[in-house]
C-alpha cells in the first residue's frame, strides 16, 4: 500500500488556506474603515454595475467632424503654402472630405506636388489636368483619431471629476470609443449633460450695422462673417466674425458667481498671453458689440465698454445650476470632438440589492441542495465530493477577490451553476472506480487506476466546455463577461478539487480502515 | 444507510434501437424551430434591436395599474412601446423602440419618460442602446456561437477521429438550433444573457458527449472483436448513471436559480434547464447515432493499449 507524501498533505493545507484568507475578507464586514486585519488579504470581490448599482456609458466621438475641421486647417495651410511658393491658383475649395483646386499659370504638377507634400507627407494627391484633389490618408485619420482620443479621454475624466463621482472608471474602447462607468451613480443624466457639450467657447466681434431684423430679411453674410442662431432664442440671429478674437484654450480658470443685477453668470480669468491678445482687441472696439460664442451658439452678445484684460464676466439667461455646470465644462476644456452616447445601461441601488439577495439565497440554496443530493446518492464519497464542492466555492471567491474580477449578476448564476457542474468530476471518478473494484482490482489499485482513467475524460470535457467560457469572454461587454469569467474560474478549480482534493481525501479514507464497505455499499 | 440509485448498477439498454425516433423527434423540433422563426421570428431585446428599456417600481403598490401606466406612456407618442409584469406586483419593464431621428432623440425620450412618470414610479433600471450597437451586438454574437463551435469541432477533431467530431457539431448545432426555437416558440426575450445560456448550454452539451465518446473510443479499443452497435450501446450504458447524476444536480442548480434568483435570471435559468435536457438527449441520441454511420476504424492504427488493463487487452 502506497503512502501519501507529506509535501502533497502540506500542500493541500496551505492551498485551502490561502483560498481561505482570500476569500474571507468578502465574509467579514469591517464595520468602520480604521480597523485593519493586517494580516488579512483586504481585497473584496468588485461587484458590477448591475449589483451595487451605477452607470455604464459607451460614448462615440464624432470623427467625422474633427476631419472636416482639420480639412478646414489643411485647407487654409494649403493656400498659405501656394502663395508663398508663388503658385497661381483658382477655386480652391474642401468638400466632401476633398481638397480642390485648379492650378494657373506654366507650373509643373511635380513642384504643386511636392509644396503641398511638404504640409504632411502622407496626404493623398491626385491631378487631372490642371485640377488637384488632396485627401487624408488612411494613416493621417489614425493619427487624427488617436490624437483626439487621446485629448477626449481626458477632458471626459476631469468633467466627471469635477461632478465628485466616486470611482469612475473611463476607457477608450476601439479606435474611437470611450466607456465610461460610473459606480453608485443611478440617474446619469448630468453627466450626460456635462459630455454632451463640447463647450468650445470663442469670443468673436459682431458685425456693427447688421441686427437680428436684418438677417431675417435676407441681409446675406458679407465675406469673413458667418450667421449664429442665440442659444436660449433661436429666433434671434447675429452677424458674427469668423475671426476669432481669443477662444477657450487661453481659459486659465472659469467659476459660478452673480452679475451686477445679482443673475447667475460665469466669471473667468485668462492666460496672460490670453489677456494681452483680448485687451488689445477690446480696446480697439471699444463702443462695439461682441459675441460669447459657445459651441457655435451665441449666448450673449455685450457692447465692450472699456478695455477687458485678464478676467470678465459671461452673463446670459442662466440658472444657478447652468452656471455651475458651463463653468466646469470650461475649466476642464473643450472635447475635441463631439460625443455621442451609443449606449447607456443605469441600475438604482434598490435593484443591485435585491439581486445581490436573490443570488444569495441562490447560492445557498443550490449548494446545499447539491451537497444533500450527492451524499444521499454516493455516502461517503458524496462527503468527499461535498468537501471537495465546498473548497471549490472558496477557490472561485478567493480568485474572483485577488483577481479583482468583476461579480455581476450572471456571474452568480455561474456560481450556481458551476456547483451543479463541479460534482461531474466527482461522480466520473466514483463511477470509474466503482467500474474497477468491480472488474476485481483491490480498493487502492481501483482507486488509483480509477483515478488515472477519469482523469483524462476530465481534462477532455471540462477543456471543451472552457473554449465555450472563451468565446464568451471575447464576444461580452460587462455582465456577460462576468459569466464567462466566473465560468472559467469555476471551470479550472472544479478540475483542481477533484483531481487533488477528492483523491487526497479518498486515499486518506481508504488507507485508515477497511473503506470498502463504506465506499460501495449498494 | 441506504444509497440513492438514480439508475441500476448495470444496465443493458439497447439506446440505438430506438435511433429512429430520436431522430425523427429531432427533426421535427428543429423545423418547429424554424416554422416558428418563420412565423414568429424571435423577440429580440433591446440588446439587439435597440431601443429603451426601463424597469420601475410603483411608489405605491395598490394604486398602480398597469392599463394605466400603459396609458400614460402612450400620451408620448413614442412608437411600438410594451408595457409586462416583471418579478413583484407593481414592478414593470417599459420598452420603447427607437426613436426616429439621431442618438439626441434617443436619450431625450428617456428624460421624457422619467418626468412622465417620476411621481408615481420609482425608476430601478434603465437602458438605452443605440443601433449601431444592437447591430454589432448581433454580429458578435453570431462569430461567438459559430468561433465556439468551430473550436470545439478543431479541438475533437485532434482529440479522437474526425468522425467524432462530426458528430459531436452535428449534435451541438441541435442544441444551439433548439435553444433558439425554445425563444421562438415562447416569445421569451432573446438578449446578450441568451447569447450566455446558448454558450453555456454548448459547453454542458459538449461536456457530456465527449465523456461518452471517450468511453466509445476506450471501447473501441478494447472490445476489437464486438461489432460498433455493441461497443456504443456499453458505452452509453457505462456512462448513464454519470449522465445521469451530473444533469441531476445541474438541474438542481438551475431550477433554484429559476425561483430564487429573481426575475432578470429567470428566462437565463428556463434556457439552460431545457439546454441540459435537449444536450443530454442529444449526446445520447445524435451524437452517438451519427458515429454509427460512420465505419470507424477500432485503432488498428493506434497501436498503443497501455491505457487497457492487460487482464482486457485482447491479444
Amino acid at each position: 500500500m502506497k503512502n501519501i507524501s507529506k509535501i502533497k498533505s502540506l500542500f493541500i493545507l496551505i492551498s485551502v488556506l490561502m483560498g481561505l484568507a482570500y476569500a474571507m475578507p468578502n465574509f467579514i464586514n469591517f464595520g468602520s474603515k480604521n480597523v485593519s486585519y493586517s494580516f488579512l488579504p483586504g481585497k473584496k470581490i468588485n461587484l458590477g454595475l448591475d449589483l451595487k448599482g451605477g452607470s455604464y456609458l459607451l460614448l462615440q466621438a464624432d470623427m467625422k467632424i474633427v476631419f472636416e475641421e482639420k480639412l478646414e486647417g489643411l485647407l487654409s495651410d494649403i493656400r498659405y503654402s501656394l502663395r508663398k511658393s508663388k503658385i497661381g491658383y483658382k477655386k480652391l475649395v474642401a468638400k466632401s472630405g476633398v481638397i480642390s483646386f485648379e492650378k494657373r499659370g506654366d507650373v509643373s504638377n511635380d513642384k504643386i506636388r511636392s509644396v503641398i507634400l511638404g504640409l504632411n507627407k502622407n496626404l493623398l494627391i491626385e491631378s487631372i489636368n490642371n485640377k488637384f484633389f488632396i485627401k487624408f490618408s488612411d494613416l493621417d485619420k489614425q493619427e487624427i483619431t488617436k490624437a483626439t482620443m487621446t485629448q477626449a479621454i481626458e477632458i471626459v475624466r476631469r468633467r466627471i471629476d469635477e461632478t465628485g463621482t466616486n470611482e469612475p472608471s473611463i476607457q477608450q474602447q476601439g479606435a474611437d470609443r470611450i466607456i465610461v462607468q460610473l459606480p453608485g451613480l443611478d440617474d446619469p443624466s448630468r453627466i450626460k449633460k456635462l459630455l454632451g457639450k463640447t463647450a468650445k467657447l470663442n469670443f468673436q466681434l459682431v458685425h456693427p450695422s447688421i441686427a437680428s431684423d436684418d438677417i431675417k430679411r435676407g441681409s446675406s453674410a458679407p465675406p469673413g462673417y458667418i450667421i449664429l442662431e442665440e442659444d436660449k432664442n433661436p429666433s434671434r440671429l447675429y452677424m458674427v466674425n469668423k475671426r476669432v478674437m481669443v477662444s477657450g484654450e487661453m481659459l486659465k480658470d472659469a467659476s459660478p458667481t452673480f452679475d451686477r443685477n445679482n443673475s447667475p453668470s460665469v466669471s473667468f480669468q485668462l492666460s496672460p498671453l490670453g489677456g494681452k491678445k483680448f485687451g488689445r482687441v477690446t480696446g480697439q472696439n471699444i463702443g462695439k458689440p461682441f459675441a460669447i460664442v459657445l459651441d457655435n451658439k451665441v449666448v450673449s452678445a455685450p457692447v465692450i465698454q472699456s478695455q477687458i484684460f485678464s478676467s470678465g464676466q459671461i452673463t446670459g439667461s442662466f440658472s444657478v445650476q447652468e452656471t455651475n455646470d458651463l463653468a466646469l465644462v470650461l475649466r476642464s476644456g473643450a472635447l475635441p470632438a463631439p460625443m455621442i452616447i451609443l449606449e447607456e445601461r443605469s441600475v438604482g441601488p434598490g435593484l443591485g440589492n435585491d439581486s445581490i439577495s436573490a443570488g444569495k439565497i441562490a447560492s445557498v440554496a443550490g449548494l446545499i441542495a447539491v451537497m444533500v443530493f450527492m451524499i444521499a446518492t454516493y455516502g461517503i464519497l458524496g462527503v468527499f465530493a461535498n468537501v471537495a464542492l465546498f473548497c471549490n466555492i472558496i477557490f472561485i471567491l478567493a480568485l474572483l477577490s485577488l483577481l479583482q474580477a468583476t461579480l455581476t449578476l450572471p456571474g452568480i448564476a455561474g456560481i450556481v451553476l458551476t456547483m451543479g457542474m463541479a460534482v461531474d468530476a466527482n461522480v466520473l471518478i466514483f463511477e470509474r472506480i466503482r467500474e474497477e473494484y468491480k472488474a476485481g482490482r483491490e480498493i487502492f489499485d481501483a482507486i488509483e487506476s480509477g483515478f488515472q482513467r477519469a482523469i483524462s475524460t476530465i481534462v477532455d470535457a471540462n477543456l471543451t466546455t472552457l473554449f465555450a467560457a472563451l468565446a464568451l469572454f471575447s464576444f461580452g461587454s460587462g455582465p456577460v463577461k462576468g459569466f464567462s469569467v466566473t465560468l472559467m474560474i469555476g471551470i479550472l478549480t472544479s478540475m483542481f478539487t477533484a483531481i487533488v482534493i477528492t483523491k487526497y481525501l479518498l486515499l486518506y479514507y481508504s488507507k485508515k480502515r477497511d473503506a470498502k464497505n463504506f465506499i460501495f455499499q449498494d | 444507510m441506504k444509497l440513492l440509485r438514480l439508475i441500476p448498477s448495470s444496465t443493458n439498454i439497447d439506446f440505438l434501437s430506438i435511433k429512429k425516433f430520436a431522430f425523427l423527434f429531432s427533426i421535427l423540433i428543429i423545423s418547429g424551430t424554424f416554422i416558428s422563426l418563420f412565423l414568429n421570428n424571435l423577440n429580440y431585446g433591446i440588446d439587439f434591436k435597440g431601443g429603451i428599456l426601463l424597469e420601475v417600481r410603483a411608489k405605491n403598490v395598490e394604486k398602480s395599474n398597469i392599463n394605466e401606466l400603459r396609458q400614460k406612456v402612450l400620451t408620448l407618442n413614442a412608437g411600438e412601446i410594451s408595457i409586462q409584469n416583471f418579478g413583484k406586483e407593481g414592478d414593470f419593464l417599459i420598452r420603447i423602440q427607437k426613436q426616429d431621428g439621431d442618438q439626441k432623440q434617443q436619450i431625450a425620450m428617456i428624460e421624457k419618460v422619467q418626468d412622465l412618470i417620476n411621481s408615481d414610479y420609482s425608476i430601478r433600471r434603465s437602458e438605452f442602446v443605440g443601433p449601431t450597437v444592437g447591430d454589432e451586438l448581433k454580429t458578435a454574437g453570431i462569430y461567438a456561437v459559430s468561433l465556439s463551435l468551430l473550436a470545439i469541432m478543431v479541438y475533437i477533431w485532434f482529440r479522437f477521429e474526425w468522425q467524432f467530431s462530426i458528430a459531436a457539431i452535428i449534435a451541438l448545432v441541435h442544441d444551439v438550433i433548439s435553444t433558439i426555437g425554445l425563444f421562438s416558440v415562447l416569445q421569451l426575450e432573446f438578449n446578450l444573457a441568451t447569447i450566455a445560456a446558448i454558450l453555456t448550454t454548448a459547453g454542458y452539451s459538449i461536456n457530456d458527449t465527449v465523456v461518452i465518446f471517450d468511453r466509445v473510443r476506450e471501447n473501441l479499443r478494447r472490445y476489437k472483436s464486438k461489432d460498433h452497435y455493441y461497443i456504443y450501446n456499453k458505452s452509453i450504458n457505462e456512462t448513464l448513471s454519470r449522465t445521469v447524476i451530473t444533469s441531476v444536480t445541474t438541474l438542481i442548480a438551475l431550477f433554484i436559480i429559476f425561483f430564487f434568483g429573481g426575475a432578470v435570471l429567470s428566462d437565463f435559468a428556463l434556457a439552460m434547464i431545457w439546454g441540459v435536457l435537449i444536450g443530454t438527449f442529444s449526446s445520447i441520441f445524435v451524437a452517438v447515432s451519427i458515429l454509427t454511420f460512420f465505419d470507424i476504424n477500432k485503432g488498428e492504427k493506434i497501436e498503443d493499449q497501455t491505457n487497457v488493463p492487460e487482464y482486457e487487452r485482447d491479444n
